[in-house]
């Protein structure tokens, strides 16, 4: 199993990952904003952004091939929502102004994520006041989501070893009672590491 | 159903992020008071689980499949704060670590999908759950509010989009409307088989009655029911006027509509979804809404019954599993 399926390339080496991560958070937000406020005339703006974003992504050494990959994952959600523009007055320069803007808006969280780890994220998170509840949850959950998604994979091979394929309702049930198991087992352990880190001083 | 960055304008994406910002804080200071210290690591590991579940995929016809979102399944599991907060990490990890959903339209991620899908629904679960006791009836309130939860998550959707400029409110609508009426039969079904499963193995963490949810209380869903109604009158009251010049005119105002065009209110891709005899389509469109709610009403409690486990045969069969199994002679 893969278990770098989530911020894969988030701690390469290269002076984009270098950067504090508080400033590539602040960076983002403001070229998504100024990306949205782009007035529809100054189309030019699109490239010169999309030209600007492909160099940091070039200098961040992250493989291209992943980048474009996930955009490609990402693209029918894209597209599926700008579909809904056509049916209006005026819906072909609408649809492709969308389209430019969700790609760009795409490619800068791509960047962002893969240049820059969970972790990183959560102690900026965490400096900017976040209720500390939530960060708390933020960060078990990104450590456990790999131990979860192990064992949801193992329940469902040892269920597809043990059962014939008989139909698609029987399909429905079994997957149905592995996620029923997962949340059963899921707060087991989560009993578990409550006794775990009380052991070791924790306090809300 | 995520919102891409790109599609909703600055107005849109301030009023959901100042909404979403409320409605966090609260379910926050909600957990804080009710949650023991000892359930706080559960918020972290149903967070994991409701992801991990995301990714398990359920053969629909012709190839094509769908997942779980869970937004009434964390509710039901857990109450409908601490359900907020675990649908919340679960929106901030995709949209950080994915792009999936952007993070200027996170905060109208979190009304929908959140607040209104898994707060909000999680009223419409407490109301049938009143009126029907029992495993089986705590099943068919599950499988009516996991529906409205999809539904009424993309209605808001649609809304957003429309209020934003992004698309017609009488193309968005019926359209997000019509698809997720569909999709949400499938949400129904797989949330009431994992309740199911969880009531057949483990029956205490379903039992509601004995202990009150974490965070339930009806001051909680008062405040969601206000957040939610606010959003929603927000964004659908400018196009739900009565004076067919109001819609136009507010869109000039807002001069997001370039010139209003004549055009049929609801279009071609999906004429089965108004009833044609009716005069106006408006109305036409409202009755088919009504329709299909009170047929998957019914439906809630016919899936129940279908998919309760039974308690004859538990004493055979402990898993809750074998019932359906066809007898060897």
């Amino acid at each position: 199993m893969h278990h770098d399926f989530l911020d894969r390339h988030a701690r390469l080496e290269s002076p984009v990952h270098r950067l504090p991560p508080r400033v590539k958070l602040a960076a983002a937000m403001s070229l998504l904003f100024t990306i949205i406020l782009i007035p529809a005339a100054h189309a030019a703006w699109f490239g010169l952004i999309a030209v600007g974003l492909l160099a940091i992504a070039a200098m961040s050494r992250v493989p291209p091939g992943f980048l474009l990959r996930r955009l490609l994952l990402m693209g029918p959600f894209v597209l599926g929502v700008a579909i809904l523009s056509l049916f209006q007055p005026g819906g072909e320069a609408i649809f492709l102004r969308l389209l430019a803007r969700g790609t760009l808006c795409l490619l800068t969280v791509l960047v962002l994520a893969s240049t820059t780890p969970f972790s990183e994220i959560l102690r900026v998170l965490r400096s900017l006041r976040a209720p500390s509840i939530l960060v708390t949850t933020l960060a078990l959950m990104y450590r456990y989501v790999f131990v979860l998604v192990d064992e949801a994979q193992r329940m469902n091979r040892a269920r597809a070893s043990r059962t014939f394929g008989r139909g698609r309702s029987r399909l429905w049930r079994t997957r149905a009672s592995v996620i029923g198991q997962l949340f059963v087992r899921s707060t087991e352990r989560a009993e578990r590491i409550f006794a775990a880190m009380s052991a070791r001083g924790w306090r809300t | 159903m995520h919102i891409p960055d790109g599609f909703l304008d600055v107005k849109t994406a301030a009023t959901t992020t100042g909404l979403a910002l409320i409605g966090v804080g609260w379910a926050v200071r909600r957990v804080r008071k009710t949650l023991p210290p000892r359930k706080v690591p559960l918020l972290g590991l149903a967070a994991a689980f409701v992801f991990a579940a995301q990714m398990l995929n359920f053969p629909v016809a012709g190839g094509t499949s769908g997942h779980l979102v869970g937004g009434v399944l964390a509710a039901v599991l857990l109450g409908p704060s601490a359900g907020l907060l675990v649908l919340t990490s679960v929106l901030i990890v995709q949209c950080l670590l994915f792009a999936d959903g952007g993070i200027l339209a996170l905060g109208a991620n979190i009304f929908n999908m959140g607040i209104v899908g898994s707060a909000g629904a999680y009223g419409v679960y407490w109301l049938v759950r009143r009126a029907a006791r029992g495993l089986r009836g705590q099943l068919a309130a599950a499988a009516f509010a996991s529906w409205c939860s999809v539904v009424l998550a993309s209605l808001s959707c649609a809304s957003q989009l429309a209020f934003s400029g992004t698309a017609r409110w009488t193309i968005a609508c019926p359209t997000m409307c019509g698809i997720h009426m569909v999709i949400g039969v499938g949400e129904a079904v797989i949330t009431t088989l994992v309740l199911a499963a969880v009531a057949a193995t483990r029956p205490e963490l379903l039992r509601d009655e004995a202990r009150p949810a974490e965070g339930a209380g009806h001051g909680g869903l008062i405040v969601y029911g206000v957040l939610i109604a606010t959003g929603l009158a927000l964004f659908i009251s400018p196009f739900a006027s009565p004076w067919p010049d109001g819609l136009e005119r507010v869109a000039e105002n807002l001069g997001f509509l370039g010139k209003a065009v004549e055009e049929p209110l609801v279009p071609a891709p999906i004429p089965d979804y108004a009833f044609p005899s009716l005069g106006s389509p408006v109305a036409a469109t409202a009755l088919a809404g009504a329709v299909g709610t009170a047929m998957m009403f019914v439906f809630s409690f016919f899936l129940a019954r279908l998919v309760s486990p039974r308690r004859a045969h538990d004493a055979h069969h402990p898993t809750g599993m074998q019932d359906h199994a066809p007898r060897l002679p």
